[in-house]
Order: C-alpha cells, then structure tokens, then sequence
C-alpha cells in the first residue's frame, strides 16, 4: 500500500479504517502531547491564581469541575452526531465512534458529579441536593451507563449500531434540559457565567485559567477518543480474524 | 389498525397476558410501603401521592418487555413490518392497547390504594388524573426500550434501566402536580400542562424511534 493511498481528502474516505488507523497514528502523539502541554500550563494557572475572596482555596475545584461538566454534555452531542452518521449516511466509523464515546463520557460525568459534590460540601453544606442541574446530569450517568450495557449485552457490532443509535438520539432530549435547567428552575446551582451572549460575568483572574483547562480537557477528549477508536477497530478485526481461524480449523478438520 | 388494538387487548387480558399481574404488583409495593415506614397515618398521607406514582412507575415497567417480545416469537412482527401500513400506526397502536391493558387497571385501582394511604379525596382525585395523563408516556417511552432490546434473550432487566432515566421527568411533574392540587399556594394547572405536554411529545417521538430500532433490530 503506498503513501498516496492513503492520503485522506474527502470526510468520506475516512470510511476505511485503514486510512482511519493510518491517520490515528500519525495524529494521536501530538495530541497527546499537546494536551500534556495544556495540562501543565493549565495547572501552573490555576494554582498560581489568587483564591476567590469568598470562597478561598476551593474556587479551584472549579477549573476541574466545570470543564469536566462541559465535556460530558459535549461528548453526549458527539455521540449523538455518530448516532445520526450511523442512522443516515451509514458511515463505518461512526458506529465505532458513538461506542467509543460511551464510557470516556461517563467518566467526565462521574468526574463532573464527584468534583461537584466535593466543592458543595463546603460551599451548600451539604454533598447532594436534588436541584435541578444536579438531577440531570445525574440522569445522564445512567444513561451512559445503560447505553454501555446495551453495547455490551449485543455481542454483534452490525446489530448492535443501529439500535444502541436510536436510543442515543432519544436520550438527547436530556442535554437541553441540563443546559438550560439553571434558568428554568432557580434552584441552588449557579446559571452560566462563561457562556453568556452578553460576555462572561466571570472576573478575568478566574477565567483565564478556566479556559486553559477548557481546552486542555477537550483536548484529552479527542484524544482518549481517538485511542479508544483505534482500539475498537483492532478489537473488531481481532475478532474477525478469530472467527475466520476457527472456520477455516473447522473446515481443515472435515476435510481430514 | 383497530382490529390490531382489540386482539392485543384480548391477548394481554387473557390467562397469560399478564395485564392483572401488574396490578397486583402495583398493590403489592404499596402495601409494603407501609411496612417499612410504618403505619404512621399523617406521614402516609403525605407522601401517599409520591408512593402511588412510583408504584405505578414501577408497574408498568415491568410489561414492557412483553410489548413486542411475543409477536417475534411467533414471527408475527416480520408480518407486522412488511405491511403497507406505516410501522409507525402499527407501533402506536400496539402502545395504545398495551396502554389500555396494563395503563388503564393501574389509574383505576389507584383510588383504593389512594384510602389505604389516608389520602384526602382531592388527593386521590388529583392522583388519578395525574396517573391518566401521565402513564401514556411511560409506555411510549418505554416502547423505545422494548424496540431496542427485543432481539435479546434477556431483555427485561435492560429495559427497565434504559426507560427509567427517560421517565424520570413524568414522574417529577407527576407528583409535583398532585402536591400542587393538595398544597394551596402552588398552581395546580402549570404541572398538569408540562405533564401533558411530555405525554404528546413521547407520543411521537417514541413510536417513531421504535419503529425505527424495529426495523433495524430485524434485518
């Protein structure tokens, strides 16, 4: 196979997990590395800013939390997207891709979830409260975590695509919900500060090292997301080749 | 379409079907209730609402699986999905007499289930209304999962885990409506139109994302 074969122009020819796999490679050590980059710079921001006036040394819970609370909701929308792929333009990998997300975002939302808990105890008094915010993302736990035991209770990929997609697409009624429930319902947890159309209401001091964080995690994303890509597809093609062993002994044996 | 709903009803209401065993059910946990909290009549009929909706939540998950699981036994659903009718109608029918088999016995047994809580009449009354506008969408929601994991050997226990999160909101604003009716200051009216409005939206979403997964789930 030559270089040029492999060249990738078109979203459609990353069909081939060759070409997939090919690109993985070249693309997964500077991401790595560029997230370490981020993550260093990241950290070195975060604990080199002052504490808030109020809330002291925990305001930097929030440059793990938040983030952490973005990229779940973000990793739900990427699946949803792989969801639609699978759905309408069957593209190969977005199945592998959707099936991959899963479990990276259902460590996000745990993160998101027991960072938040940490942060609340000294700040509501409190581990838990059945806020709104709180509940759904809560609700999106579960449901990552049941969409990965439907990907695991169907031992066939083909089968297992189309229909884990159709609940992927369901189940994102909840992200508006989680984005918006801090408006809806004024309940304990703060609305947005960052995201705002009339700019961030967040001082400078804060933000800055929020958004280095930002980036860095989205950054972890893609990459554990990419890695995790790569090992599906091998993990398929391990098994294939598996199959096409025991067929072929089966076959050397009767012809015996 | 309504030949479809009448054999559907007859088959669940007949020996077998399981229709009544989900209201035994539903009488069972209620009973139990009081067990574990004791038989304390001021706390039941405060959270007698709250007990009567997940006890209802509970009893029509537990159905669910049977919604397309004995037509693929038989072959019938290949039948289903080669018919010139849209699989949408077909879908959205057989919720609607799933709904009205193992549904409808559930709103109507909640007012006796309402007295043994202690419940005032307008509770039990509230209760009722709530429980008929708000079970459709449980079953619609719930038609997903059935779809989703009909072709699993297993598939109860998986069914319940991937509806319950999507039911969640019926049953918030199924309560809060009922506390609503009970408690003066809060409207009463606001919760019933968000609960209805979740019964007309899985009203359609849930029959075309079955329909969905039914076709993908045979091929």
């Amino acid at each position: 196979m030559s270089e040029n074969s492999l060249a990738i122009r078109k979203f459609s020819d990353l069909a081939n997990p060759t070409r997939f796999l090919a690109l993985a490679d070249r693309l997964l050590p500077w991401l790595a590395g560029l997230t370490a980059v981020f993550f260093v710079v990241g950290l070195w921001l975060s604990f080199a800013t002052e504490g808030d006036y109020q809330q002291g040394e925990t305001v930097r819970i929030m440059y793990v939390h938040v983030p952490a609370a973005w990229l779940s909701m973000m990793c739900y929308s990427v699946m949803a997207l792989a969801a639609l792929g699978t759905l309408v333009w069957r593209h190969p990998l977005a199945d592998v891709s959707s099936r991959a997300a899963a479990p990276i975002g259902a460590c996000f939302t745990f993160l998101a979830l027991v960072t938040g808990s940490l942060w609340g105890k000294p700040m509501w008094g409190t581990w838990w409260v059945w806020d709104a915010r709180l509940t759904s993302v809560f609700v999106l736990f579960l449901m990552y975590l049941g969409l990965m035991a439907l990907n695991r209770a169907i031992d066939d990929p083909a089968r297992s695509s189309k229909v884990s997609a159709v609940l992927v697409l369901v189940g994102f009624v909840n992200i508006p919900i989680i984005k918006f429930s801090v408006e809806w319902w004024n309940t304990l947890h703060q609305p947005a500060s960052v995201m705002r159309l009339d700019g961030p209401t967040i001082d400078p001091e804060f933000l800055w090292p929020l958004i280095v964080m930002a980036v860095a995690f989205t950054l972890l994303f893609f990459t554990l997301h990419i890695a995790a890509m790569r090992n599906e597809i091998l993990r398929r093609r391990v098994t294939a080749l598996r199959r096409l062993a025991a067929r072929s002994a089966g076959r050397g044996a009767r012809t015996k | 379409m309504i030949a479809l709903f009448f054999r559907d009803l007859k088959l669940s209401i007949r020996a077998g079907g399981g229709a009544m065993i989900g209201v035994l059910f539903f009488m069972t946990v209620v009973a139990v209730i009081p067990f574990g909290v004791g038989p304390d009549l001021n706390l039941l009929s405060r959270i007698g609402p709250a007990i009567l909706w997940i006890g209802a939540l509970l009893a029509s998950l537990l159905g669910l699986d049977r919604l397309f699981q004995a037509e693929r036994d038989d072959g019938s659903l290949d039948l289903m999905l080669m018919q010139e009718t849209p699989l949408l109608f077909t879908v959205f029918v057989k919720c609607a007499a799933h709904w009205a088999a193992t549904g409808l016995p559930l709103v109507i047994a909640s007012p006796l289930l309402g007295l043994f809580m202690n419940m005032s009449e307008i509770a039990i009354g509230a209760t009722m209304l709530t429980l008929l506008i708000g079970t459709p969408a449980i079953t619609f929601i719930g038609a997903v999962g059935a779809a989703v994991a009909v072709s699993l050997p297993r598939g109860g226990l998986l069914v319940s885990i991937l509806v319950l999160p999507l039911a969640i909101p019926v049953l918030i604003f199924g309560v809060s409506a009922v506390y609503a009716a009970i408690e003066d200051p809060a409207p009463f009216l606001p919760p019933l139109m968000i609960l209805a409005a979740i019964t007309l939206f899985f009203a359609v979403i849930g029959p075309v994302a079955a329909a969905a997964a039914l076709r993908h789930a045979s091929d």
